[in-house]
C-alpha cells in the first residue's frame, strides 16, 4: 500500500476522568473521501480536531503527508499543518464579506483570482460582497468549504458538515460536497454520525466505537462484511441469531448455515433483512405476521415455528400478505465466533 | 430475535453543537505567555501595593498599633457601622419597595416610573450631598426660594439621607431583575395547592427574591462603606474622611495606613460575602413562560403607592437637578462665578478616555483568558480584577501612594500613574461587558482562522476583537463615566495642576461656592449620560 497521507498512531485523549480517544489509529489514504462514523460520544469530532491540532493529546503521533505534526516532542501549530477544515456550524466570519471569507487563508498577488476561482468550483460567483448572514445555511456551507479549499490544503476535515440542513438539501449538498471534492482533487476526512450518510458519500470509511477505530474499509465491504455484531448493527438492520456449529454448519430457527468455524463452538449468525427472501408455499417454515408497504419496498415481518420473528425486506413487486404460509431463502450471512464472557 | 434498528439509534441530545462546544472549550492548550503578561500588567501593580500595604501594616510599630486601639478608632468604626447599618436598611426598603411596586402592581407609566427611580445612578454622591447641604438651614436655597426655613441637615443624619438616596436604585435595579425571572406558574401552583396570598408571599415569592436583596444590600454597604464625597461634604467622620484627613494633615503616613488597612479588612469581609451571593440570583434562569400577573391596586393603594414613589423620585432626582440649575440662575443674578470649567473639563475627558481606553486594551487578555482558557488560575484572575473594583477608592490610592513613593518614585502624581489606578479600578466593568459578548462568539470562528494560517496573535486582532467591539465599547464607555465620578483617587493622585469636574465640584461645596459647584456637576452629569444613552446601556449593566 502506498503511503497514506495522513497517519494517526496510537492517540490517547482523555477528558478528566472519560477516556475521549483510546489507542486510535487510522490511515487516511491520499485521494478520495473517508467517512469517519460512529455514535455519538464515540470520539470521532475529537479524532478530527486532533487532525487538525485543536486537541492536545496524552499520547501518540499524527503525520501528515510524511511530515510529523504531533508525536512526544512535536506539536505543530494549526496554523502551520496545512490543513483544512469546515466546522459543524461552519463558523463564517460574520464581520466580513463572503469574498474576504474566502480570501482569509491566502495572500499573495493571486489573492483575488483564487477567490474567484474556488467561488466558481461551489457556484457561489455573484455572492463576493454579501455577507455570512444574508445566506442560507447551504449557501453558508459552499462558502465554508470554498474557504477551506482556497489555501490548498493537504486535506479538508469536515465536522458533521449535513447536521444543520433540512432532509431535502441535506441529500442534494451531499452530491454536491462529493462533485465539489472530486474535482478539487483534495482528499477530504468527513466526519458523522449518520452511517447511511457515510455509505452514501464515502470512497472509505472508519466506523468508530468507544474512543477506537472498529473496521476500516469501502462502503459495501464493511456493510456486507462487518467485523463484529456491533458494526454490524450500526451500518444497519441486522438480525442476530445464536447457534452451535455441528458438521460446518451452523443451525438457526431459519436455517441451516455454512461456516468456516470450528463444530462445537457456539456462533453467532447475522443477516440483514433484504438478504432474506420469503416465498409464499402452503406448509412453509413461518407465517407473515405484519407487513409495512414503503413503495420502493416492503418489510415483512415472519413468525417462525419456535416463535422467533424475522424481518425481511422484499421487493414491492412480490405480493405478500398476513397470514401467508412462507419458506425463507437465506441470500447471504456471517457468521461470528461467540467470544466466551 | 432482535433487529439492530432500535439499538443503536443516535441520542439526538447528545450531537447538539452545544456538546461540540463544551468538548472545544475544555480542551484548549495552554493559553500563550503573551496574554498572562498582557492581563496581569494592570493588575499585578495594583495587587502588588495592596499586599505590599497589608505587609507593611503588619510590621508597623506598636504606638501605631497602639493608634488603631485607641478610644478615637473605636469610635470610628462605631460610626461606620452605624450609617452602613442605616444607610442599607433604608435603601433596601426603598428598592425592594420600588422594585415591587413597579414591577407588580397597575401604577401606570412604568418605564417613565422606572427610569426616573434608577435616575440617582447617574448623581455622583458628592453632588446629591452638597445639593442637600445647600438647600437646608436657615440660609440655604430653600430658605432662599420657597422662604420656609429648613433645619440644617448634616453629619450622620445627612449622610444617612444622602447615601440613602445614592444607593437604592442597585438595590432596586437588582430585585427587579430577579422579580421579573419569578415564573408565574409557581405562584400559581401554590394558590392552586390551596395557599393563601400572604403565604404564597412568604414561602415562593421571598425565598425567590432573597439572593437579589441580598446582593443589593451587600453592594449598598460597600458603597456607603467605602463613599468619601458624602461623607466628607456632610461632614460626617467615617473612615473614608478621617483616612483622608490624616493623610493630607500629616508627615506620618502611618495612621492612615494603618486605618486604611482596617477599612480594606472589612470591606473584605463584605465582598467576599458579596461573592457568595454572586450568582445565586439566576438559580432561577428558566425564563417566565409569560408575564407574571398584576396586583390592582384598590383606591387607597394606589395613592399610597404612587405618593411613596413620587417622593423618592422628588428627592432623588427631580431636586436635585431642579436645585442645581437654582444655583446656577442665584449666581447668575448674584454675579457669582458659573463660567463654563474649560480646564476641569479637559482634566475630565482626558482622564476619563485615557482610563477607558487603557482598562479596554487590558480587558482583552483577561477576558480572553477567562472564557477561552479557564482554570483555576483565571478564576483567580477574575475575582482580584473584581475585588479591585469593590475596594474604597481611597485605599488603594493610599497603597498606590504608598508602593510608589518607596519603590517607584519617578512615577508618583503623573498622569500615567493616575490613569492605571482609574483603569485598573474600573477594569471589572469592561470585563464584565467584555465577557459577554466573547461568550457568544463561537470559538469554532477562531480555530476557522487558526486552520487558515493565522496564529493567535493574529486571529486575536483579525477577528476575536472585532467581533467583540461592542462589548469593548460598552465596557469602555463605563469606565469612562466611572472615571468621571471619581473622587478620591484622583485627590490624592493627581499630578500638581491637574484637575477634574469631580475635584472642582467637591472643592467648589467644601469652599461653599455652591454655583460654581453646581455648573460643574450639571456638565458632569451630562457628559456621564450621553455615552451611556448613545450606546443603550441599560441601568442594570451600570450596576453589574
Amino acid at each position: 500500500m502506498a503511503v497514506p497521507l495522513i497517519s494517526v498512531e496510537g492517540v490517547h485523549v482523555s477528558f478528566g476522568d472519560t477516556n475521549a480517544l483510546t489507542n486510535l489509529t487510522l490511515d487516511v489514504p491520499a485521494g478520495g473521501l473517508l467517512a469517519l462514523v460512529g455514535p455519538s460520544g464515540c470520539g470521532k469530532t475529537t479524532a478530527l480536531r486532533v487532525i487538525a491540532g485543536f486537541q492536545d493529546v496524552d499520547a501518540g503521533s499524527v503525520s501528515i503527508r510524511g511530515r510529523q505534526v504531533l508525536g512526544p516532542s512535536v506539536n505543530v501549530a494549526p496554523e502551520k499543518r496545512n490543513v483544512g477544515m469546515v466546522f459543524q456550524d461552519y463558523a463564517l466570519f460574520p464581520h466580513i464579506s463572503v469574498a474576504e471569507n474566502v480570501g482569509y487563508g491566502i495572500s499573495g498577488s493571486d489573492r483575488v483570482a483564487r477567490v474567484a476561482e474556488v467561488l466558481d468550483l461551489v457556484g457561489l460567483n455573484g455572492y463576493e460582497s454579501r455577507f455570512p448572514h444574508e445566506l442560507s445555511g447551504g449557501e453558508q456551507q459552499r462558502v465554508a468549504l470554498a474557504r477551506a479549499l482556497a489555501p490548498s490544503p493537504d486535506v479538508v476535515l469536515l465536522d458533521e458538515p449535513f447536521s444543520n440542513l433540512d432532509a431535502p438539501q441535506r441529500e442534494r449538498m451531499r452530491r454536491e460536497l462529493k462533485a465539489t471534492i472530486r474535482s478539487a482533487g483534495v482528499t477530504a476526512v468527513l466526519v458523522t454520525h449518520d452511517q447511511a450518510e457515510a455509505l452514501a458519500i464515502a470512497d472509505v470509511i472508519a466506523v468508530m466505537r468507544k474512543g477506537s477505530i472498529r473496521q476500516v474499509g469501502r462502503p459495501d465491504e464493511v456493510y456486507r462484511s462487518p467485523v463484529d455484531p456491533w458494526v454490524a448493527g450500526f451500518l444497519g438492520d441486522a438480525i442476530l441469531l445464536q447457534g452451535t456449529i455441528e458438521h460446518g454448519a451452523i443451525s438457526t430457527s431459519v436455517g441451516s448455515i455454512d461456516t468456516d468455524i470450528a463444530d462445537g463452538s457456539s456462533a453467532i449468525v447475522m443477516i440483514r433483512p433484504e438478504w432474506i427472501s420469503p416465498s409464499v408455499v402452503d406448509q412453509g417454515q413461518g407465517t407473515v405476521v405484519d407487513t409495512e408497504f414503503y413503495g420502493h419496498d416492503q418489510r415483512v415481518e415472519i413468525e417462525l415455528m419456535d416463535g422467533d420473528k424475522v424481518e425481511a425486506l422484499v421487493p414491492s413487486l412480490r405480493a405478500i400478505s398476513v397470514g401467508d404460509s412462507v419458506d425463507l431463502e437465506i441470500l447471504d450471512a456471517v457468521v461470528f465466533p461467540q467470544l466466551v464472557p | 430475535m432482535t433487529s439492530g434498528r432500535t439499538v443503536f439509534e443516535v441520542d439526538p441530545e447528545a450531537i447538539g453543537p452545544s456538546a461540540e462546544l463544551k468538548r472545544s472549550r475544555n480542551s484548549r492548550q495552554r493559553a500563550p505567555w503573551w496574554l498572562w503578561a498582557g492581563a496581569l500588567a494592570l493588575v499585578a501593580p495594583i495587587g502588588i501595593s495592596i499586599l505590599a500595604l497589608l505587609v507593611r501594616g503588619l510590621g508597623a510599630t506598636d504606638a501605631a498599633w497602639a493608634t488603631l486601639f485607641s478610644f478615637r478608632t473605636v469610635q470610628l468604626i462605631g460610626r461606620s457601622f452605624a450609617l452602613t447599618a442605616l444607610v442599607t436598611v433604608t435603601a433596601t426598603i426603598i428598592g425592594v419597595g420600588g422594585a415591587w411596586v413597579l414591577a407588580r402592581t397597575d401604577i401606570g407609566f412604568k418605564r417613565l416610573w422606572g427610569v426616573s427611580f434608577a435616575m440617582p445612578l447617574v448623581i455622583p454622591s458628592y453632588v446629591l450631598a452638597m445639593v442637600i447641604v445647600s438647600a437646608s438651614g436657615p440660609r440655604g436655597l430653600f430658605a432662599d426660594l420657597v422662604g420656609i426655613q429648613l433645619p440644617f441637615v448634616s453629619g450622620l443624619v445627612g449622610a444617612w439621607l444622602t447615601l440613602s438616596l445614592a444607593t437604592y436604585p442597585y438595590v432596586f435595579l437588582i430585585t427587579a431583575a430577579a422579580i421579573g425571572r419569578i415564573d408565574p406558574a409557581l405562584e400559581e401552583a401554590a394558590r392552586g395547592l390551596g395557599a393563601s396570598p400572604s403565604r404564597v408571599f412568604r414561602t415562593v415569592i421571598v425565598p425567590q427574591l432573597r439572593p437579589a436583596i441580598g446582593a443589593g444590600a451587600l453592594l449598598a454597604a460597600l458603597y456607603t462603606l467605602s463613599d468619601f464625597g458624602a461623607v466628607s461634604l456632610m461632614r460626617f467622620d467615617a473612615f473614608t474622611r478621617v483616612i483622608y484627613a490624616q493623610y493630607s494633615g500629616r508627615l506620618d503616613r502611618t495612621p492612615a495606613i494603618i486605618l486604611s488597612i482596617v477599612l480594606i479588612l472589612i470591606a473584605g469581609v463584605i465582598i467576599a460575602a458579596e461573592q457568595r451571593t454572586r450568582g445565586k440570583g439566576t438559580v432561577f434562569t428558566s425564563k417566565p413562560s409569560r408575564p407574571p400577573s398584576v396586583h390592582r391596586l384598590a383606591g387607597t393603594q394606589r395613592v399610597l403607592s404612587v405618593g411613596a414613589i413620587s417622593i423618592v423620585v422628588a428627592f432623588g432626582t427631580l431636586f436635585p437637578i431642579a436645585a442645581l440649575i437654582g444655583w446656577i440662575v442665584r449666581g447668575a443674578n448674584n454675579g457669582a462665578d458659573i463660567s463654563v470649567p474649560w480646564k476641569a473639563i479637559g482634566g475630565s475627558l482626558t482622564g476619563g478616555t485615557l482610563a477607558a481606553i487603557t482598562a479596554v486594551v487590558f480587558t482583552v487578555p483577561i477576558v480572553v483568558l477567562v472564557v477561552r482558557y479557564a482554570s483555576r488560575r483565571t478564576v483567580l484572575l477574575e475575582r482580584s480584577v473584581f475585588v479591585g473594583f469593590s475596594l474604597p477608592h481611597i485605599t488603594v490610592a493610599i497603597a498606590v501612594v504608598a508602593f510608589t513613593i518607596t519603590w517607584a518614585g519617578p512615577v508618583y502624581q503623573t498622569l500615567g500613574m493616575l490613569v492605571v489606578v482609574y483603569a485598573a479600578m474600573f477594569l471589572a466593568q469592561s470585563v464584565s461587558a467584555a465577557r459577554a459578548s466573547l461568550a457568544q462568539i463561537d470559538p469554532a470562528i477562531e480555530e476557522a482562522s487558526r486552520s487558515l494560517g493565522r496564529g493567535p496573535f493574529a486571529t486575536l486582532l483579525a477577528v476575536t476583537v472585532p467581533l467583540m467591539r461592542r462589548g469593548l465599547l460598552a465596557g469602555g464607555a463605563l469606565v469612562f463615566v466611572t472615571t468621571l465620578k471619581e473622587l478620591p483617587a484622583t485627590l490624592l493622585l493627581s499630578p500638581p495642576g491637574f484637575s477634574t469636574l469631580a475635584v472642582r465640584i467637591w472643592s467648589s461645596a467644601d469652599e461653599l461656592l455652591y454655583a460654581r459647584a453646581a455648573t460643574s456637576s450639571l456638565i458632569l452629569i451630562a457628559v456621564s449620560v450621553l455615552p451611556l444613552y448613545y450606546l443603550s446601556i441599560k441601568p442594570r449593566e451600570v450596576v453589574d
